[in-house]
């Protein structure tokens, strides 16, 4: 099966739409950066708490912020997508304010929709160890039959549970199915603990120093990225392609993060590794179209630079809809069953693609097209277009060649096959 | 051609038998096989569960302490060399940045000693260098070189200290490290497997556990400022006002002497005790033999007088000393069981050398790892599956080719992880999942350029080979590009980013292994089994 086959469509021709688009969405981040006062930073980059609550029943959001509040926690409840589970985040930049402020945060919240203890111990907190010791001497007094391992063997089932089930035992009498749990045990388990409807299962805390300084590094590990693939590309190629490719990975850069400001999603330290990603892929895709341009100009000596970025673009057409289609789908499956986590990465991989398929032949190959005309118009300020474009294609040909030597080997042997 | 391609066959059989052995070993039965996998593929923590902390090292107090130290040491000397001085004192150095502008001052050194003063502080005390300010008045601060020792010396014993409190608190495979972010010299790293309430383990971490047993000169005084009015607003030398534990809402000061009689250093051993008959909770200690030596002079010289227990700059206890004691004591005013096991704790770890400040926590509950592993796991497989799908729909029989790199890849993959101890992290798997979609790519390249040579004309054992020498270049290119950026994440990326960047090398490596080397090998395998080639499924 092929999609296609000697496609010949004009690229470059309709490229003025395009560029226009590309420009108005690069504003539109712009300025949506600029309203609301640069991206909007995580925890990882800006210091403060988050700390992520599991629900048996999860109350409505509204009614979370609204018992926080009342306690003058400042909190900004979120809830998790497809879970019951709420991550709440406090700017809480110190140690010791994040331990009293988690403490108050769960007690709030027990006391607003959790379970009354009534003097017994909570099963959905603390570890097997905890509840081991919990447990041995009520079960001893109830005459059940086990020894201190057994009963560390039933705790440590116990929380194993507990743990596949996202931290939450909801009733006692779930517990039926794991091992060591004998309707004796149950009585006992019964008797001493009981279920909260809540849990913290995880907290985030970043100070506001390594929150400075992660944003700092981050901000100098794009530009470095950058920047090493510019000299790289110019080492393989020239220079100006090395530059088309920059702009065009920057122009994916801007207009992702523009869309993170204008959907209000946090850049955290996963998204940056995103975006770097994204810088590569762009690049990579860069570089193919460009990998046939130079083997073209080579071939094709006699023609002008635009028709064969064209006759480029077509060529690798099919490849780039394949490869971009298709990482485009893991990009898809890991947004749509990556769970809350990686959200932000693989929406920022998804825009990513798209974007970056977008620019190799939208905004790198425009860019040389533009650059090769500058020079022409400076070497000949007055001589007609048509005559003189073909003079620069053949020295910049011959100024690839020695960069490519092997290129040239291969071609060869090809031909006498 | 067939010799060719039989070594190539034993080399890419050898790669695959060895990260096989990489990943599982050789197991004998289906138990061994998932311990040895369990063994072998290491999990971070953000997906198995557990705590993770970034503290940094007061470093400043490590500075204040020596310079302390060296007071106490000019004091005696000078004295004992007969040389006068008005004072001594050091400036308070508040930050680690400034840590090592630490200075001491000596004033009213006489002009007539000047010069046997000078002697005597380069020749003993070398670590430090003497400016004088003008005819009489000095000023000490000390050697780069010094000052970078202590530095290190200082992480070192923290990084000694905390670990053996993990130790003590039984938390198996934790680890204290150096963030190894290349400015951040005074951090270090706590992993915590498993623990996912770290509060109480956080709290035994920073305390420091400095203990003295110090001479009471007087009090104790209702205020600070009491103590000070006693003594006409200047304290003898030698001496320091220490505050007792807040009780109550009470709290009192006692003046004791400022170098003590034993100090955490001299402790052997430490428990947790029960008081038989009141039932109190206290923490009994045991003096190591030469401390136990100057302890019994001490006290069978004092009996009578009273002696302060400090424990971080607060005064513990005050007992009168009733008798002479010799290589043990305790320390009594507990609250309860914990907070005496908590002591008896950091008496055994020893003290800490700095204070430390929590900058960064990171608690992943273990069934939110467990989502992690269950979600990422799902995301990958779905992806996977997807792919070779379309890949086996659109190439037909060469579709297979590029499925077999796929999971070789793969399997190399998770062996690399393996046989370098790597960790697999969240990140880590998006890492992996990128690798698949390089390694798509490099396959569709070369096989849309196959296809393109086809239409050429050419035949088709040509074909393949111009595919994929033709494509190789690009490869190459593009491969190395994204090689590029990860350096700089790995370079400037902390933790998890990292291990991004390491796993997408390792694949981008293996994928130039599997989709050039290994397909080759399976094309030129399938051409040159059949005698006439005319059709090529792709």
């Amino acid at each position: 099966m092929e999609l296609f086959r000697n496609t010949n469509y004009d690229f470059l021709g309709k490229k003025w739409p395009f560029i226009i688009l590309s420009l108005l969405l690069t504003a539109a981040g712009l300025t949506s950066l600029a309203l609301k006062g640069g991206p909007r930073y995580g925890i990882d980059f800006k210091g403060g708490a988050l700390i992520r609550v599991a629900f048996a029943q999860r109350p409505q959001v509204d009614k979370v912020r609204a018992v926080l509040n009342a306690k003058g926690l400042n909190a900004d409840v979120q809830e998790v997508q497809g879970k019951q589970e709420d991550i709440i985040g406090i700017d809480v930049r110190e140690d010791r304010a994040l331990q009293s402020a988690r403490q108050n945060i769960v007690n709030t919240l027990t006391a607003a929709f959790g379970q009354p203890a009534n003097g017994k111990y909570n099963v959905n907190a603390g570890g097997a160890d905890a509840l081991a010791n919990q447990l041995r001497g009520p079960l001893q007094n109830a005459g059940v039959a086990m020894n201190d391992q057994q009963v560390n063997d039933l705790a440590t089932n116990i929380i194993g549970y507990r743990t596949q089930h996202s931290g939450l035992i909801r009733n006692l009498d779930d517990l039926r199915s794991v091992p060591g749990v004998t309707p004796q045990v149950l009585n006992v388990l019964k008797q001493q603990v009981y279920p909260d409807t809540l849990a913290v299962v995880g907290v985030d805390q970043v100070g506001p120093r390594i929150g400075a300084e992660l944003q700092h590094k981050a901000i100098l590990a794009v530009l470095y990225a950058l920047g090493g693939m510019l000299v790289y590309i110019a080492f393989r190629f020239e220079w100006i392609y090395g530059a088309a490719a920059v702009v065009a990975v920057f122009h994916d850069t801007i207009i992702t993060l523009g869309l993170f400001s204008l959907f209000n999603k946090e850049i955290s330290l996963t998204v940056v590794a995103a975006l770097l990603t994204l810088v590569g892929y762009s690049m990579n895709d860069t570089i193919v179209t460009f990998d046939r341009i130079r083997e073209n100009l080579k071939l094709l000596r006699r023609e002008k630079l635009e028709p064969i970025i064209n006759l480029s673009v077509n060529q690798t057409l099919s490849r780039t809809v394949l490869t971009s289609g298709l990482t485009l789908l893991t990009a898809l499956a890991l947004f749509l069953f990556g769970g809350q986590v990686l959200n932000g990465f693989s929406f920022a991989l998804v825009c990513g693609i798209i974007v970056g398929t977008y620019s190799s032949v939208y905004v790198a190959a425009p860019i040389l097209v533009f650059f090769n005309n500058f020079m022409e118009s400076r070497k000949h300020p007055a001589g007609s277009a048509a005559s003189a474009s073909k003079a620069p294609a053949a020295p910049k040909a011959a100024a690839a060649q020695p960069k490519a030597p092997k290129q040239n080997v291969r071609g060869g042997t090809a031909k006498v096959k | 051609m067939k010799r060719n391609i039989k070594i190539k066959a034993v080399v890419i059989v050898a790669v695959i038998l060895v990260c096989i052995y990489g990943i599982i070993g050789l197991p004998k039965s289906k138990a061994e096989l998932v311990a040895n996998w369990k063994h072998n593929i290491h999990l971070g923590l953000d997906l198995s569960g557990g705590t993770q902390l970034v503290m940094q090292v007061q470093l400043q107090d490590a500075f204040k302490t020596n310079a302390d130290r060296t007071m106490d040491r000019i004091k005696d000397e000078l004295q004992k060399d007969g040389i006068q001085f008005t004072s001594i004192d050091r400036n308070d150095p508040n930050s680690l940045e400034t840590a090592d502008k630490i200075e001491i001052d000596i004033k009213g050194v006489p002009v007539a000693k000047s010069s046997a003063f000078r002697g005597t502080i380069s020749e003993q005390y070398p670590e430090w260098i003497l400016t004088p300010l003008n005819s009489t008045d000095y000023k000490l601060t000390m050697k780069p070189t010094e000052a970078l020792k202590l530095k290190q010396d200082t992480m070192s014993q923290t990084t000694a200290t905390i670990e053996r409190k993990i130790n003590v608190l039984g938390l198996a495979e934790s680890s204290v490290q150096p963030t190894g972010r290349s400015d951040a010299e005074a951090e270090l790293l706590v992993q915590l497997p498993g623990v996912d309430d770290p509060g109480h383990v956080k709290q035994l971490l920073q305390t420091q556990a400095v203990l003295e047993w110090d001479e009471v000169k007087d009090g104790p005084y209702s205020t600070r400022d009491e103590g000070l009015t006693k003594h006409g607003g200047i304290l003898p030398l030698g001496t320091k006002l220490v505050p007792t534990e807040t009780r109550g809402g009470q709290q009192s000061w006692y003046l004791v002497s400022r170098s003590a009689i034993v100090t955490g250093t001299d402790i052997r051993d430490s428990r947790a005790s029960q008081d038989p008959t009141t039932g109190r909770w206290e923490t009994g200690f045991v003096l190591d033999q030469q401390a136990a030596k100057r302890f019994e002079n001490y006290t069978a010289n004092n009996i009578g007088n009273r002696a302060a227990i400090v424990v971080d700059g607060q005064v513990i206890s005050a007992p009168t000393i009733q008798s002479r004691i010799s290589d043990s004591g305790r320390i009594t005013g507990a609250a309860g069981q914990e907070e005496a096991s908590d002591l008896a704790l950091n008496l055994r770890a020893g003290s800490l050398p700095a204070s430390i400040v929590y900058e960064e926590e990171r608690t992943v509950g273990p069934s939110l790892g467990a989502d992690s592993i269950r979600e990422g796991f799902r995301a990958g497989i779905a992806g996977l599956i997807a792919v070779v799908v379309w890949m086996l729909f659109y190439y037909r029989r060469s579709g297979i080719n590029a499925t077999l790199a796929l999971v070789l890849n793969a399997v190399i993959l998770v062996a690399a992880l393996s046989y370098f101890d790597g960790v697999l992290t969240l990140p880590g798997i998006a890492g992996v999942i990128l690798t698949i979609g390089m390694a798509v790519d490099s396959n569709v390249l070369i096989f849309e350029r196959i296809r393109e040579e086809l239409r050429a004309g050419k035949a088709v054992v040509a074909a393949v080979d111009a595919g994929f020498s033709k494509a190789f270049g690009t490869i190459v290119d593009t491969h190395v590009t994204t090689v590029v950026s990860c350096a700089f994440l790995f370079i400037f990326g902390t933790g998890p980013v990292r291990g991004f960047a390491v796993t997408l090398v390792i694949g981008l490596v293996a994928n130039v292994f599997t989709a050039v080397f290994v397909s080759k090998t399976i094309f030129d395998w399938e051409l040159s089994s059949k005698r006439q080639v005319t059709a090529l499924s792709i």
